[in-house]
């Protein structure tokens, strides 16, 4: 029994991201765990605690990934692994979920592979559903609950968050799911696991650790641009009450002929 | 000479600053205007390891090191005093102490539920009509066979209607001279007989938490609750203060880089003769001392903090790094609120409180006056440390972090 969650090391969604002279995107503060993974990790977790399972925090990319691996050890993941070679070096989607896949195939006894709902860098969860497809597994985004989980039975019943609300998906695993954000408070990183995560070594699994060619990127990005300048005022409406406030926005909406 | 902190420390402190920005910060504003103190905080900090963070593993805590416990206190009063206060009474006064002076027994029936959190603690020293002048205390304890029979009044108690176990401070000879030689100290636990406390209300500061008096009234204390030797209590209890003062100091850097944290964001955003005042030369100068006060007190902090890690005695530094760093937190703190201008003057923006808790730590734990005249009397040779029977135990990270023996 054992479950994967997969992360990576981001902006800080707080940090002034920017395009360089060069062409360069840059930022300055330290790189967070994948907001959204702060989901998934706990997620993880509190699964180890219900059902005794092993759980594996798994990571593609450099060695600046090894701090969501780090994080995710010490909010209370077993082990982690770093998937890396200079053929990632600027991998798209697949070439990322062929890396995945091949370090899930590896690990080999992996009945869940869990990802937060989307990568907050690149803005894209195309890898959730390619992973799954290159894994053969069934794959269910949007997780909102785990209802029912059966690791002996191989079967995983969950509430879905869908725009028109919620559903509830009974199916196999193995599986691959994403979550969302309201499925759990994330938990903090325990002291313990603290110390456990800055003395753990992550090992680095390449191309030929893993017996796979994770090929050439389809897709290039040919250049990144700064967003432009917002333009606009703000102004304050003033009133005595919310009511008055309400009226008073609404008659310069029409003003404006916003509305 | 190394500046950098371990992985640990800083993963450790972000830990303790997400805590406190999501669970605490929305809210602390109108605790403190309830003068109540949030009933989820003690319970919140015991589960997550805080209130043991630098307390050995075989003793409950979670085995991180001095400097560590600093940290915390900052990113604990970076957000509120009243925070960072539990962690001075519970960590720097109580147990701290139990972990320099206890018995083997002792540490494992008091320090290690505190270092796990399900106990809480606190300290009594201070009187109504005693602070500076701690010789002159009127609290006192009759040995009668097994018991010392305890009575007396501990006013300005931090968490006195919360703490289960109280290091209290009493006098056994009360003819011995010096006073201080006829010292004893004594836990005390909330719930035997004769022990009453109650919270004060009214204060200028730290609102949001629980200060308040411990009276005791004939209260039998056994011998096993005797810390240290007859004789010992006024040494137990400076050594409780130089672990006390050092997490007010902490504390205090935190204070400041709250004031220049909001006095940042606040002159980014305000605008006034047509660019925001961060603009302005003396709006500049003002967040230029902040800068300056954070950065001198948090390396006086980070030094004492050094000296407790290698077991060197730091009196001088502890004091000097919690007059410094209080000091500087009331000066932040007014600049922070001159700076916001009218909003600053009003609980609509957090530096009013800032202020009014700043106050606080200039008086407790030694006023600014004694940590000057400690520190004229270290210059002019008049003062010097001796040796105590147990110091407080160096950071050994083998030690620490051994796992207790199950029996």
């Amino acid at each position: 029994m054992h479950v994967v969650v997969v992360t990576k090391s981001t902006p800080d969604t707080a940090a002034k991201v920017t395009v360089d002279g060069s062409g360069n995107v840059t930022w300055k503060e330290a790189m967070v765990i994948n907001p959204w993974d702060e989901y998934s990790v706990t997620e993880a977790v509190l699964l180890k605690e219900a059902h005794n399972i092993k759980t594996t925090v798994l990571t593609v990319g450099e060695e600046a990934h090894n701090e969501a691996v780090k994080q995710g050890l010490a909010i209370g993941c077993d082990q982690g692994i770093r998937v890396w070679d200079s053929t990632l070096a600027n991998a798209d989607s697949l070439q990322y979920s062929r890396a995945v896949a091949a370090a899930v195939q590896k690990l080999g006894d992996v009945d869940l592979v869990i990802f937060g709902k989307e990568q907050a860098d690149t803005g894209t969860d195309q890898h959730v559903y390619q992973v799954g497809r290159k894994l053969g597994w069934n794959v269910i985004g949007s997780v909102f609950k785990i209802q029912e989980i059966d690791f002996a039975g191989k079967t995983i019943k969950v509430v879905r968050l869908v725009e028109q609300g919620k559903q509830v998906v009974a199916g196999k695993l193995p599986a691959v799911i994403s979550v969302v954000k309201d499925i759990n408070e994330p938990k903090y990183p325990s002291f313990m696991g603290i110390r456990k995560a800055s003395k753990a070594e992550i090992p680095v699994w390449d191309g030929a650790a893993l017996g796979v060619d994770f090929g050439l990127p389809g897709v290039k990005v040919s250049a990144y641009q700064n967003p432009p300048e917002r333009a606009g005022k703000v102004q304050m409406i003033d009133g005595d009450s919310a009511d008055e406030k309400a009226r008073k926005l609404v008659e310069k909406l029409f003003e404006d002929k916003v509305l | 000479m190394d500046f950098s902190l371990t992985p640990e420390q800083i993963a450790a402190q972000k830990m303790v600053h997400d805590f406190v920005m999501k669970e605490v910060y929305p809210t602390i504003g109108e605790w403190d205007r309830k003068q109540q103190m949030n009933p989820d905080i003690l319970p919140r900090m015991a589960e997550l390891g805080i209130l043991g963070i630098n307390i050995p593993v075989k003793y409950g805590g979670q085995g991180f090191d001095y400097i560590t416990l600093g940290l915390v206190c900052e990113e604990l009063e970076r957000v509120d005093t009243t925070l960072r206060v539990i962690m001075s009474v519970h960590a720097g006064l109580n147990s701290l102490s139990l972990l320099q002076w206890g018995t083997e027994e002792q540490k494992q029936r008091f320090l290690v539920p505190q270092a796990q959190g399900e106990k809480y603690a606190g300290f009594g020293l201070t009187e109504p009509g005693v602070g500076s002048d701690v010789a002159n205390m009127r609290a006192t304890a009759k040995k009668q066979g097994d018991v010392y029979i305890l009575n007396g009044e501990k006013m300005w108690i931090s968490l006195a209607t919360k703490a289960h176990h109280f290091l209290v401070i009493a006098k056994t000879d009360p003819e011995a001279r010096p006073a201080s030689k006829g010292m004893t100290a004594f836990i005390v636990t909330s719930d035997m007989k004769g022990v009453t406390t109650g919270d004060i209300h009214g204060k200028l500061g730290v609102r949001a938490g629980s200060t308040g008096w411990v009276n005791m009234e004939n209260v039998e204390v056994p011998v096993s609750h005797r810390l240290g030797e007859e004789g010992e209590g006024f040494y137990i209890a400076m050594g409780a203060l130089d672990n006390g003062r050092y997490t007010v100091g902490a504390g205090a850097v935190g204070l400041i880089r709250a004031c220049l944290e909001e006095s940042i964001k606040y002159s980014k955003e305000r605008q006034t003769f047509g660019v925001p005042i961060a603009d302005h030369q003396l709006i500049k100068q003002k967040i230029a001392y902040m800068q300056q006060w954070y950065d001198a007190a948090k390396l006086l902090v980070l030094k004492a903090g050094w000296m407790k890690n290698q077991g060197i005695r730091n009196t001088r530094e502890t004091s000097m790094a919690k007059w410094y760093a209080t000091d500087m937190s009331v000066k932040a703190a007014l600049e922070a609120v001159q700076l916001h201008g009218a909003y600053g003057f009003s609980d609509e923006y957090p530096v009013e409180r800032y202020l009014r808790n700043s106050k606080g730590a200039v008086i407790y734990e030694g006023t600014s006056e004694i940590h000057q005249l400690m520190q004229a009397d270290f210059a002019l040779g008049y003062r010097e440390n001796k040796p105590l029977r147990c110091e407080l135990p160096a950071y050994d990270p083998d030690t620490w972090l051994e796992e207790p023996q199950t029996a």
